[in-house]
Parts: structure tokens; sequence; C-alpha cells
């Protein structure tokens, strides 16, 4: 069995997919059931789904879409946005979610998490870290999909988390996502050198040796965004994941 | 036609979209007739174990279940806490299990491990069953639980899974099967699984 979970992460607003570049310019890229159904032929492991829009429009999770996702979905998934309250955990669980991964709440509410961990398991808790750095080449957490600047730095942010009580951590580099450019992996060091829970890699990967990267820097598990919905140069739309073979040769 | 038994707990589209997917026809239903017509019974459950198996009693339908798989020995397969109401108890509530298999339903208590343990895990088939059949090499599932049944006759255990210790992953009693994890969450493995028990005489 590969130990390294690779995942895609998969970007909603509201019911529509879509990709971002160094979170801009949202392109539409599909429907989110179709896409997992397609995920579901390639027997992908894990999915996550994050609705970029949820916390900066103010509303309420897409939970039809959800509902409609996890009916469909044949693996374990993740879903992030716009989460405040247990009553919204509850019901997105009830829904067939596996895990809730929280961010701008995170940094608003620190109560939240710990009363999650304690009510759903730890487990089923993920703390999305996006991290930017800043014209001096500091790395600073931000929220709001990437809007507003914590002032924290990842390292101290994640350890604060740790403490919290969160599962995992989905650590995303702003300036990397969407580029293709591999994962930031001084990030990653730094992040998995400070903190004993798993680290999901995100931001950056263009090819299967950029998983492999991560994982030597730290990475317990590697997630994809525009590696695995677009196809070549010209970024044509193709829902698509690595064979288990690509992956084997190049992940413990 | 396959009866998933809806006694209001969880997503149970993902359960009837994989029996879909494998050329089987299933039912959603809480309703008794669509039970008794059923020709094999799906336990699902998520939770806690009281307040799935009040919400099971609460449903009515515990004697038309019963009817059909003690009395009528239609193949039942129980998934996740489906399995664990089976056994006679779970150290995590008060409140009786089923008891239509032989065994107790009790914490992981490993020491350093997490618990729940939630994530893919391998299997070892430990005897032969249709169940299993033609299953894939190394075959793996999705888990999330923090009890396991232990069986009082070893015998009655389909396959093992390790999490700090051996533990029952899969169990049989005559026609009652369970599965701790999800066959739902579990792609390729998990059909097959289904197709295999949609396809049990």
């Amino acid at each position: 069995m590969l130990k390294t979970r690779v995942m895609p992460c998969l970007l909603l607003d509201g019911k529509r997919l879509v990709k971002t570049v160094k979170f801009k310019d949202p392109n539409y890229v599909g429907d989110p059931v179709n896409a997992v159904m397609i995920y579901n032929e390639k027997e992908v492991d894990e999915l996550i789904f994050l609705d970029i829009n949820a916390t900066k429009q103010a509303r309420e999770p897409a939970y039809g879409v959800i509902a409609n996702i996890a009916t469909e979905c044949f693996m374990p998934f993740t879903y992030g946005g716009g989460i405040h309250s247990i009553e919204q955990m509850k019901r997105i669980f009830a829904l067939g979610v596996e895990k809730i991964a929280i961010n701008s709440h995170l940094v608003m509410n620190h109560d939240l998490v710990t009363k999650a961990s304690e009510k759903f398991g730890s487990q089923s808790i993920v703390a999305s870290i996006d991290v930017k750095k800043s014209w001096s080449g500091q790395y600073r957490v931000h929220t709001h999909g990437g809007t507003k600047n914590t002032g924290q730095t990842p390292v101290e942010w994640a350890m604060h988390v740790e403490k919290l009580g969160v599962g995992e951590i989905l650590l995303t580099s702003i300036d990397r996502d969407g580029t293709y450019e591999g994962y930031d992996l001084e990030l990653i060091r730094a992040v998995s050198d400070a903190v004993n829970v798993p680290i999901i890699a995100c931001g950056g990967a263009g090819k299967v040796q950029d998983f492999g990267e991560a994982v030597k820097a730290g990475a317990s598990a590697v997630a994809a965004g525009s590696m695995v919905v677009y196809h070549g140069a010209a970024r044509g739309v193709l829902i698509n994941f690595p064979s288990a073979e690509a992956l084997r040769n190049i992940l413990p | 036609m396959i009866a998933i038994v809806n006694y209001g707990v969880g997503n149970l589209g993902s359960i009837q979209n994989m029996l879909r997917k494998v050329g089987a026809e299933s039912e959603i239903t809480a309703d008794q007739g669509a039970i008794s017509r059923a020709d094999k019974l799906i336990l699902p459950g998520v939770g806690a174990f009281d307040s799935a198996m009040d919400s099971l009693s609460n449903s009515r339908l515990v004697p038309v279940l019963k009817r059909k798989v003690v009395d009528e020995k239609t193949p039942l397969l129980g998934i996740c806490l489906g399995m664990q109401l089976l056994t006679r108890s779970s150290t995590e509530g008060q409140t009786p299990g089923l008891g239509w298999v032989d065994a107790k339903t009790v914490r992981f208590e490993n020491g350093g491990l997490k618990v729940p343990h939630m994530g893919w895990n391998t299997v070892t088939i430990q005897r032969d069953d249709p169940l299993f059949r033609d299953m894939y090499p190394e075959p793996r599932f999705y888990f999330v639980h923090s009890y396991y049944v232990r069986c009082t006759d070893n015998g009655n255990i389909l396959t093992t899974t390790s999490y700090g210790h051996e533990f029952c992953s899969s169990l049989i009693q005559g026609n009652i099967r369970g599965v701790q994890f999800h066959p739902e969450k579990s792609h390729k493995f998990g059909m097959k699984l289904l197709k295999n028990f949609a396809e049990m005489v």
C-alpha cells in the first residue's frame, strides 16, 4: 500500500468547480460531481473540496452541492469553506463528509477547533493554512482567500493550531498556486519540523516528481490542483490523475 | 432487490450509488413492506452506539429485520456501526445491541495510537467467503471508528486488520456479515465487495 496520500484539491465557487492562479482569476473548469465521477474511475484515495468564496461572501456552504458530491464520491473527502460553527459541522458530517477544513474562522475563533475536535475527533478536523511571502520575503499566514494578512508566521501558527487540536494541516503556498513550479519546499520543511501532525503540501505541483520532493521535505501527503484539472501548456480542462505505477515509482 | 435500511443516520446515497454502479438494484427504505420483500439487506450506521440503537428502535423496524435475518436467514451486510449494532453490546454505551452475532464491541485502547482509527488500511483474509471472492490483490479499505468488534469464536472472523493490534475488520455468522470499514468509500475494493454481496446466492 502506498503510504503517501495523493489528493486532488478542488476549488468550489458555490456550485461551480474553478481553478485559480496565485489565488486569483478563478477559471471555470466544470461541474464538481462530474469531476468526482472521473476521480472514482481513477481510484483516487482522497479528495479535498474548498469553497473559496463562502467566507469572503459571508455565505453558508453550498449544502446541496456538498450532498451531491458525498453521494457520488466513492472515496473519503474533506470539505472547507465558510465553516464557523459546530452546528454547520454537524450538518456537513451528516451529509457524508469525512473531514472538515477550517481556515479563516480558525484565526477568528480559536475555541471552534478545540470544541470541534472534542466533539468529532481531531482526525476529522483539518487546519487549512494559506501562506504568502511578503515583499521582504517573510512568510505570512493569510485568510479570506489570501486577501487578509494575519501577520502570523506559518511556523507559529501551525504550532498553535496543533495545540488547539487539529488532526492535520493543509499547507498551501499562495505564491505557488497554479504555477506548476513545484511546492515551496522551504515552507514545508519549516512547518513540518515544527509540528507532529501530518502536513498535506499544496500549491505548485506540476509533475509527479514534485510529490517526491515535498515528501522528502517533510510532507506526509500531497495535494494537487492545476495538475489534475488541466492538461498541457494550453491548460485545456481535463480531469486526470497520475497512474498508480507513476506514483509508486516516486513515493514511499 | 437489496434494501438499505434507513433509520435516519447518515447519507446512504453513496452506498446506493455504488450498488447501482455494479448493476445491483437497491432501495433506501424505512418501509416494513419493502424490507419484507427484499432479497438482501444492508444495515448502515454512523455515530454513537446508543443513539443509533435508539434510532433503530424508534424506527420500529427491529421486528421485521429480526424476522428476515434471524428466522428467514436473509443475507445481511452490516457496515461500520451497522456491524457493531449486530453484536450483543458495546462499551460505548448502555443500550444492548441486536445480539444476532456472538460478539461484543469494545474500544481501542492503543496507548500511543490515535483513536479514532481513520484512514485507509489493508485487510488480511482469514477464511474463504464469497464476499471477498476474486478480490483485487492487497485489498485496502477506508476506516473511521473508535470501537471494534471482538468475536467470541475466532472462526467467525472473515478479515483482520492491524491497528496497534490485529482486530476483526469483517465477520460472518451464517447469513449475517459485517464490515467495519466503508466499502462505499473504498472505490474499486468496495465496489468489488458490494458486487460480491449483490451476486451472492
